[in-house]
């Protein structure tokens, strides 16, 4: 049974891994169809029916384009940079619960990679590693913008990634643990966190939002200040990897906000559709509601993307040391206060 | 001092209030107005297959008409190319020969009458300067091509379908 269970695993990464890829593939045709919903325009259209096909269009040429690496550029660092983004930005993936234990034939399977008990801590190791990536990139193309989009992007993610972190402590206070597999399975029915933490959550929104270096926090990317950012000097397939990044962080951090805060798998009357269901398909039904709610804050992002612009440097230098941390702060005293004399 | 129009509005800058600062509530508003825009139906006409609606005075492209007999209209005086302020018309004139009255209403035609489209501005002074009502920006928009060369509309292109086709 030993390799049995290897092989299920194995066939659960790769499950999850072609999940991300493709809805990263579909994220970047669905920016652009609803940035021209937003704006009433049509998007693109011509690629296949509705336009299906243009992610397939876009990643060919990206693949088929000449591939430059400046002279001055370091050479190493230079392909070190997109590589080290497309790589944290896909192994976040494994500790989030995608859904109960399936049972298949007698055998059940875990919906979830690993269920380690430190799987919040991974996931922020993981993600402020996604940012040497663009450090790296920044820095190795021997250029001013790029020098100055990686500042801006660690810059950036340092200081929101405190308030990230304090937002999670007045998480943890509510739940009692790391594992994002317990924390999940807390959220049984309805009692989602988000009910306990509305600031928490918002706060965990605005630094997801810095994070994954999203309007209206693009500062490193920013066209009309710095060319295009970190990526001025990337071309071919490492700038698509870049995007790419961009993408599956969206997508990651949205599953990591359902997890945490939106109920994960859970929702009203799950017990009735388990017994209707059985143990096979509930799991499954769980999982697609944990997708669906994804998909939604994958939506929401791009809402926000067409609706604020983006904050000049100090503001948002401002809006992260100044409010988000002090906001923090104070949640977590709120928190532990009603923990230690209301419950 | 007073302002001579009239017109001038002196705006008082107000400090923020708490939530003018605390940007929730604008955002807010900001996403119900964006998200209004995303179930309205879409401003596009998809060109290649839809088309707009012109006005009848639209000018688009030149075509060389002819008369109720089907007989070419333009006698090659050359008034619209000395009319045309973008020197985009060039002809070459020829003597009508014997047997060949059904083709042209005049003694003189046009025997090479080119009109480079990347030239043209469309301003309608070669309709306007023509003594013989032969030319007519009445056309439809002038299709794209990939070479220069391809822009200079010659007879072939320019003259109105005969009559009897």
């Amino acid at each position: 049974m030993e390799g049995l269970d290897i092989l299920i695993k194995f066939g659960l990464i790769v499950v999850i891994f072609l999940i991300s890829l493709v809805v990263a593939m579909y994220s970047t045709y669905a920016e652009r169809k609803v940035a021209a919903f937003f704006q009433d325009r049509v998007g693109p259209n011509r690629a296949g029916p509705w336009g299906i096909l243009q992610p397939l269009a876009d990643g060919g040429k990206m693949f088929l384009k000449e591939e430059i690496i400046p002279t001055n550029a370091t050479g190493f660092l230079f392909i070190v940079g997109p590589s080290l983004a497309i790589l944290t930005a896909c192994i976040g993936s494994a500790v989030i619960p995608w859904g109960q234990t399936v049972v298949i034939a007698g055998k059940s399977i875990p919906l979830q990679v690993t269920d380690i008990n430190v799987g919040i801590l991974y996931i922020f190791g993981v993600v402020s590693l996604g940012v040497y990536g663009i450090m790296i990139g920044g820095w190795a193309s021997n250029n001013k913008y790029s020098l100055m989009g990686a500042i801006r992007a660690a810059s950036q993610n340092i200081s929101y990634e405190i308030s990230m972190g304090l937002s999670i402590i007045a998480l943890l206070l509510v739940t009692g643990t790391l594992s994002l597999g317990e924390i999940a399975q807390q959220q049984h029915g309805w009692h989602w966190n988000v009910i306990y933490q509305p600031v928490g959550f918002l706060l965990f929104l605005v630094c997801a939002f810095a994070e994954t270096n999203r309007t209206p926090f693009d500062l490193p990317e920013c066209e009309t200040e710095l060319v295009g950012g970190y990526h001025t000097e990337y071309s071919s397939m490492k700038l698509g990897f870049y995007l790419f990044a961009e993408y599956i962080n969206m997508f990651i951090s949205s599953a990591v906000m359902v997890t945490l805060y939106w109920g994960s798998y859970n929702y009203p009357g799950m017990d009735y559709m388990h017994e209707l269901l059985g143990d096979t398909w509930a799991p499954l039904l769980g999982f697609g509601v944990m997708f669906m709610k994804t998909l939604l804050f994958i939506f929401f992002f791009m809402w926000i993307r067409w609706t604020i612009p983006r904050f000049r440097y100090d503001q948002l230098m401002d809006l992260g040391w100044k409010i988000l941390i002090p906001l923090a702060i104070a949640n977590i005293v709120v928190t532990g206060v009603v923990i230690t004399f209301f419950k | 001092m007073e302002s001579l129009s009239n017109k001038k509005k002196v705006l008082e800058v107000k400090p923020l209030n708490f939530w003018e600062k605390a940007y929730l509530p604008a955002i807010a508003k900001g996403l119900s107005i964006t998200i209004g825009h995303f179930f309205k139906k879409p401003v596009t006409i998809q060109y290649p297959e839809q088309k707009r609606e012109f006005s009848e005075n639209y000018r688009g492209m030149h075509s060389l008409k002819r008369d109720e007999n089907g007989k070419e209209r333009c006698t090659a005086c050359g008034l619209c190319a000395l009319s045309c302020p973008a020197e985009a018309i060039t002809m070459t004139a020829a003597e009508r020969q014997k047997g060949e009255e059904h083709l042209y209403r005049e003694e003189k035609y046009a025997a090479v009458y080119e009109i480079n489209m990347l030239r043209c501005i469309f301003c309608g002074l070669c309709e306007e300067a023509c003594p013989k009502e032969a030319i007519y920006l009445d056309g439809d928009i002038v299709p794209s091509d990939y070479l220069r060369k391809d822009f200079i509309y010659g007879k072939d292109k320019l003259v109105e379908a005969p009559l009897n086709q």
